[in-house]
């Protein structure tokens, strides 16, 4: 079975390199560009796992983290925060409310291929 | 022939016993006559002689009472007076012996004379110093880049100096810096208590007794603050502080630049991680994949190339920023463009002996400059200019273009090739009698600035440019308020050290001691119950005895009605120097602020008062402050005379009146007169407060009412 993976991420720049990528990984993609947007999605289809970036408009990703993981309905969605932002408090801060793992841009794309083989493994 | 004192005494003496001898003879006589011829009226006889006998003595002795008594007691007499004043001596009188002491007494009076003489002028030599000590302190006070402050324990400010004043006012013509106010006007009661407490802890265990703090002014200004004591009188611990000095540095805008600096790095690391990201992400499918097709291929270069300009911009940016804050690290002075070709068109001509002539000049170009070193570039660019080529003349032009300020160095004729003057460029400029190792070359960086040598065919002409930043336009700073009225600010009164909060009840103070805000008013009218209202306040103090001419509340009012014409004829204010101006709701909490702790002092009160007091409904403001009135003491002091009017006795006691009818101008004059008053009072017995009201209360004038 196709697992699938949700980019959330107002950047097109980087949507772009991601979803290109990780369809070529064999993940069943899609796409959403600001905050509400990712939770309608997330709760809709219910992916395996969000690329989830920090700063988004109308909802940033540490909210998005949180009811996400207040929603026992979701149990099953990992996480994967990505931030242009490299304080690690911001790092200790998503894990702790949840995320299961932390990239800070610039990241490397083999990197993150496979931190998503590893979570979904 | 007259006769001598001693004479008269020993004729005197003679005639008395010849008298005595012949009364025996006579009494003898007589017994042997009566013996003879048992005579009737012998005893009638004897009482008779000696009558005549005792009248005799007492004519012969009057002269020699004189002598003995009458001469000393003059003597004393003259020699009381000569106490009182050392320059009197006194008159011989009497005989030789008397004379003889009264040389000694003026000798005595010489001898103290001489030495009062000496005290004098020592003390003259003493006072002379302490003014020039003073003076020094003074000027070092106004010099000094930081901001000094000092309080009594109290926190009562016996000394400040200009800069502690701009850093510590809140505007609004109040005056929260002042001397004998209140520190806590300004800062926080606590944090100063606190900071106190420290500094007398580690005195008592014998450490470095300074403290620092960083606190917000009410007026919403960052300052670091040094607190330090001042020795007290020595206390039986040794270590008594009977004051502090506060050292105030403004550090709003060093932090607000640190801020900027932290925001520059902080938007060129973190900034940068985003569109790095992105470059990174594309590129590294670019590679990775070769097998995409052309379309998905264009789209990742396209993300490259945007990403790489935003970067490129973002560089830039911040590139210029930080060439900003670097010209801010440099004592970099803001002035005027016009001012530096001022000061250099001399300087050239004195010290290079090359005429130089300033051609056009933009006068609204202001720059941020070097001064000193600039004026070194210029003379020493002369220098070369006339010694290598026989310059004769060179002229000064300055433009501003677009962020820069042009200022050209130019001469007729002679151009130069490229190397000679990046020679001259990169010389240090001692090579041409500076004094300084620098080269034109690095001053220009230190003011961020360029120039370069440039030459108009057409004209002959050859110039070298320099390109210097361009600052914001200052405002001309506004003239220290009541700044004519002598030139040294009254900025500190050591006397102060000895105030105390715990004062005696007002009534019981002597005049002399108290501090008095002296005050005066412009109106649109004399009826303040019939809708005039105050349109000008003027105010200034009075501490220890000294009229603090730079200490002044001075502001005008709109009075929200029309200003009636005769009005302005005796104020002039006129109604277009009232637009905009606080209405009086905004200014009496300013002024009632200003006037905290003071008696009130103004020329006619009751009138000034009335207005005031209007007022209290409206905006809460109560000026509940004992009031003294220089017309009523002028009637106290000189009740025969017909007119109290201020310029009348201004005139009486000699003082000049400048700026008569505005509030600041009345208020001086008012605050002059006052002080020649006291001395006249306390003659008249009128020492304290309360004498001085109730003297006041009983002159006629006391009974008028507005």
């Amino acid at each position: 079975m196709t697992r699938k993976i949700l980019i959330a991420d107002d950047e097109q720049n980087i949507v772009i390199s991601v979803e290109f990528l990780m369809k070529r990984e064999g993940y069943a993609v899609s796409v959403a560009a600001d905050g509400e947007e990712a939770l309608t999605k997330i709760r809709a289809e219910k992916p395996d796992l969000v690329l989830l970036d920090v700063m988004m408009p109308k909802k940033n990703g540490f909210e998005i983290c949180q009811e996400v993981r207040a929603d026992a309905a979701l149990a099953g969605v990992r996480i994967l925060m990505l931030t242009a932002r490299g304080r690690d408090t911001e790092v200790a801060k998503g894990l702790a409310i949840g995320a299961d793992a932390y990239m800070t841009k610039p990241f490397s794309t083999r990197e993150l291929v496979e931190k998503v083989r590893e979570l979904l493994g | 022939m007259r006769l001598g004192p001693g004479r008269k005494l020993v004729l005197a003496a003679a005639l008395c016993a010849l008298a005595i001898a012949g009364l025996i003879w006579v009494t003898v006589a007589v017994l042997h006559l009566t013996a003879d011829a048992s005579g009737r009226d012998t005893a009638a006889v004897l009482v008779l002689i000696w009558l005549l006998a005792s009248g005799g003595a007492f004519a012969a002795l009057r002269p020699l009472a004189d002598l003995i008594l009458r001469a000393p007691m003059q003597l004393a007499e003259e020699t009381r007076i000569a106490v009182g004043d050392s320059g009197r001596r006194v008159r011989p009188v009497g005989g030789p012996e008397l004379s003889a002491v009264a040389e000694a007494i003026n000798e005595l009076a010489a001898r103290r004379q001489a030495l009062e003489e000496d005290v004098a002028a020592e003390i003259a030599r003493a006072q002379a110093r302490l003014e020039a000590d003073r003076n020094r302190l003074a000027a070092l006070m106004a010099e000094l880049q930081q901001s000094v402050v000092v309080c009594n324990l109290d926190g009562r400010i016996l000394l400040y100096n200009q800069r502690a004043r701009e850093v510590l006012s809140a505007g609004a013509g109040s005056e929260p810096v002042g001397l004998g106010r209140s520190l806590y006007a300004v800062f926080e009661r606590g944090l100063i208590a606190h900071a106190l407490d420290q500094v007398g802890r580690r005195l008592r265990a014998g450490e470095t007794a300074a403290c620092e703090l960083v606190t917000a002014t009410r007026a919403g200004r960052l300052l670091r603050v040094h607190l330090a004591p001042v020795a007290g009188e020595a206390a039986d611990d040794g270590a008594a502080m009977g004051g502090f000095v506060l050292l105030l540095d403004d550090i709003t805008a060093a932090f607000e630049t640190e801020g900027r600096r932290d925001a520059l790095i902080q938007s060129l690391t973190e900034g940068g991680r985003g569109p790095l990201g992105n470059i990174r992400a594309a590129a590294e499918m670019l590679s990775a994949y070769p097998d995409m097709g052309a379309e998905e291929r264009g789209r990742f270069l396209a993300v490259i190339r945007s990403e790489v300009e935003g970067l490129s911009a973002r560089v830039a940016e911040s590139a210029r920023e930080y060439a900003r804050e670097l010209t801010a690290r440099w004592p970099l002075e803001e002035m005027r463009g016009a001012d530096l070709i001022a000061a250099a068109a001399p300087r050239i001509a004195e010290r290079c002996g090359l005429p130089a002539k300033t051609e056009e000049v933009d006068e609204s170009v202001w720059m941020k400059v070097d001064s000193f070193s600039f004026l070194q570039v210029l003379c020493y660019l002369s220098r070369r200019l006339r010694d290598e080529y026989g310059v004769n003349e060179v002229r000064l032009a300055l433009s501003a273009e677009g962020d820069h300020a042009c200022l050209d160095l130019a001469w007729l004729g002679t151009a130069m090739s490229t190397e000679t003057v990046m020679s001259w460029e990169l010389d240090p400029m001692r090579s041409a009698g500076e004094e300084t190792p620098l080269s034109v070359r690095e001053v220009m960086e230190r003011c961020n600035g360029e120039m370069w040598f440039q030459r108009k065919r057409a004209s002959h002409r050859a110039y070298f440019r320099f390109l210097l930043p361009l600052a914001q336009a200052r405002r001309p700073q506004a003239a220290a308020p009541g700044g004519a009225r002598g030139s040294r600010p009254e900025f500190y009164d050591f006397d102060l050290f000895s105030w105390s909060e715990k004062s005696h009840v007002l009534d019981d103070r002597p005049l002399a001691d108290l501090t008095y805000t002296v005050f005066d008013t412009e109106t649109t009218g004399l009826e303040p119950s019939n809708g005039d209202e105050i349109i000008q306040i003027g105010a200034t103090r009075i501490v220890n005895r000294r009229l603090l001419t730079h200490e002044v509340f001075d502001q005008l009012v709109d009075p929200r009605r029309p200003l009636p014409r005769a009005s302005v004829e005796i104020h002039g204010i006129t109604p277009d120097m009232l637009v905009g101006q606080p209405a009086i709701g905004a200014v009496l909490p300013a002024f009632r602020a200003f006037c905290a702790d003071t008696v009130l002092v103004a020329h006619n009160a009751a009138f000034d008062m009335r207005f005031l007091q209007l007022k209290e409904a409206a905006t809460g403001i109560r000026f509940d402050l004992p009031v003294l009135d220089t017309l009523l003491l002028s009637a106290v002091l000189h009740p025969n005379q017909e007119s109290h009017r201020l310029e009348v006795i201004a005139e009486r006691f000699g003082v000049s009146v400048i700026g008569r009818h505005t509030a600041l101008g009345d208020a001086y004059a008012t605050g002059e007169v006052f002080l020649k008053m006291l001395p006249l009072l306390a003659d008249m017995g009128i020492r304290t407060f309360g004498e001085a009201r109730r003297a006041a209360e009983k002159t006629y004038y006391a009974r008028l009412a507005y």
